[in-house]
């Protein structure tokens, strides 16, 4: 092609900006097109915080809510589970809740904010089945000290009230405790920290 | 160069539009080795298979319905209500399964002519793309059916997305659209598996193949055909891709049929390996399958991953075995290709590096205990010591090669 008198330096000048001002354009656009893929309005409706009343919940029951497509417990320990628990220190794979299973504020021996209210994902941290609640009687095949807790019947975990792992079992960390606050006496709220928007 | 103006039809359309110079460049006129073996059929039996898929796939979508609460009973529908959808989906199945067959052992005969080598390392790096889009295509794929294995696979591998330090578990939410596996993430997953990654495999094949004309191929000699020239200037040891080659593959093809065949119509599970027996169940988010197992060619890099005690150690060992293949050409320092003429640790090397890689396949699909875990990483060590075996045996000159001929052999 024949070049004479072409003015370079305005060309260069032209596809420079005409890059630029493109890449910037092209940068914004690709917000939309990544944030698309984000949870949909609808979906983050259905992994919204859930509020548990709980001036029913008795002594030494347990109540399964939904939240995330998961089942959450909440029960409410006797004074005799709160007094077992740190009896089970030395069975236990993780008793001081070392690995981060759980928010901050329930790093704790009973892994919750009051000690009488456990919240806890019911999921097996092995595989993902819904373990089963043993809350006085012994699991099948469970010989080792037990005070109550959950059994996973699918691959034979053990854990205790506070969600804890026991050795020697597949599950390799203790359940995870969902970010909670408590509203007011009775109420919590399942999915939000205290403080959160 | 035969370049006479023909006359007619075709003389018409080729005023407008190059096809028979592109007939000629690349199968009239494409001048290949005429030393071609066995191994050479699993090129073109890749573009076979790709070519079930597509027509296959699209067969299926044609009645499959990507949502929650209908993929798995539309997929039911297409096996029983649908006229011959039981074919089209077992073809598919297969078709996925024989896909990987055939890449491996298009992969092995490259590493055993070191068909990776200089001047061919583009050649090889667009290989290695199909390849990793070819596991995004069929690991999507695997979800659609909406059984308890997609579900649950799915699960298992999103999650190792949310093993990355700091920003997996927001990242893992982005991949899901949901934060669990849900009808969302399905959705996404079926425009991937339909439309965005086809393409991008369809133009990385055209790139693989422009790039192995402009090379040209290989052989099982490593002998440079260009070096010598008849007096037309077409290489002397090579022979027309067209009648040759396409008669030659031709038989390949109907040889490979056949065998496919012989899955779909009488063992299209193959005894679990290619359908799973948990996807005849419905996905259930709150039951998990009693033993979570990849499909057979994902099962090498799941027991590499297995075989690291840490998660994300384990995430990132999966992800550089599959990113080492990429450097291949740069950590073979040799400049003798063909096993042929290669020293004999190499031999040894690549023999122990296929058993290590079918050791590994075998594991990735059984349950990991104790033993299982130990050989896992011995399979593992096995993999990556490959590579800087390799590196190391050619950077320091520790290689006795054997002469190489000037022109390629007939044995």
């Amino acid at each position: 092609m024949n070049q004479d008198g072409a003015d370079k330096s305005r060309r260069r000048f032209l596809t420079a900006a005409t890059t630029v001002v493109g890449g910037v354009g092209a940068a914004f656009l690709a917000v939309p097109f990544l944030a698309y893929w984000r949870p949909s309005a609808k979906a983050q409706a259905a992994g919204a915080p859930v509020e548990v009343d709980i001036s029913q919940l008795e002594v030494g029951q347990l109540i399964n809510v939904k939240w995330r497509g998961s089942p959450v417990w909440v029960f409410k320990r006797t004074e005799q589970n709160i007094d077992d628990l740190p009896r089970l220190d030395n069975l236990l794979r993780d008793p001081d809740s070392a690995i981060d299973q759980q928010p901050e504020y329930a790093r704790n021996k009973h892994r919750s904010i009051r000690p009488e209210i456990m919240v806890l994902i019911g999921i097996c941290t092995h595989l993902g089945c819904s373990p089963l609640f043993h809350p006085d009687s012994r699991p099948q095949g469970m010989a080792r000290d037990w005070h109550g807790g959950f059994f996973c019947p699918c691959h034979g975990s053990y854990f205790d009230l506070a969600g804890r792992v026991y050795t020697g079992v597949p599950a390799p960390t203790n359940l995870v405790v969902p970010p909670y606050h408590f509203i007011d006496d009775d109420t919590v709220l399942i999915g939000e920290d205290e403080g959160a928007a | 160069m035969n370049q006479t103006k023909s006359g007619g039809l075709m003389g018409w359309i080729d005023e407008r539009f190059p096809a028979t110079k592109m007939w000629n460049e690349h199968l009239a006129q494409y001048y290949a080795p005429k030393n071609f073996n066995f191994w050479y059929y699993f090129g073109s039996l890749a573009l076979l298979v790709l070519v079930i898929q597509i027509l296959s796939g699209i067969w299926l979508t044609m009645n499959y319905v990507p949502s929650g609460t209908e993929a798995f009973t539309s997929v039911e529908y297409i096996m029983r209500d649908v006229e011959w959808g039981w074919l089209i989906r077992y073809i598919h199945t297969t078709g996925a399964s024989a896909f990987f067959v055939v890449v491996y052992l298009h992969m092995f005969r490259a590493l055993m002519y070191g068909s990776y080598q200089k001047p061919r390392e583009l050649l090889w790096i667009f290989g290695c793309l199909i390849l990793v889009a070819l596991m995004a295509e069929a690991f999507m794929g695997y979800m659609l059916p909406w059984g308890q294995m997609s579900y649950w696979g799915a699960q298992v591998i999103i999650n190792l997305f949310a093993a990355v330090p700091v920003i997996g578990p927001e990242l893992a939410t982005w991949i899901r659209g949901d934060f669990i596996i849900s009808e969302i993430t399905l959705n996404r997953f079926f425009a991937l598996h339909v439309v965005g990654v086809p393409l991008a495999i369809i133009f990385l094949v055209v790139a693989h193949i422009l790039a192995l004309h402009e090379v040209g191929s290989n052989n099982p000699d490593g002998v440079e055909i260009k070096k010598n020239k008849d007096k037309n200037g077409n290489p002397s040891d090579g022979i027309p891709f067209h009648p040759y080659y396409t008669v030659k593959d031709l038989f390949g093809v109907a040889v490979f049929l056949i065998f496919f065949s012989i899955v779909v119509f009488f063992i299209p599970d193959f005894f679990g390996l290619f359908i799973e027996p948990p996807n005849f169940e419905p996905a259930n988010p709150l039951v998990t399958p009693d033993h979570i197992a990849p499909v057979w060619y994902f099962a090498p890099y799941y027991a590499i991953l297995r075989a690291i005690p840490d998660t994300f150690g384990g995430v990132v060992a999966m992800g550089a075995a599959i990113v080492i293949l990429f450097f291949l050409p740069w950590l073979d320092r040799g400049r003798v290709r063909s096993i042929r003429y290669r020293g004999l640790s190499f031999k040894i090397a690549l023999a122990v590096f296929a058993i290590g890689f079918v050791l590994l396949t075998y594991l990735g699909t059984q349950p990991a205990t104790g033993l299982n875990t130990l050989l896992s990483r011995v399979g593992t060590v096995i993999y990556f010591g490959y590579f800087i075996f390799l590196f190391v045996y050619t950077a320091f000159g520790l290689e006795q090669t054997k002469p190489v001929p000037e022109r390629v052999t007939m044995k």
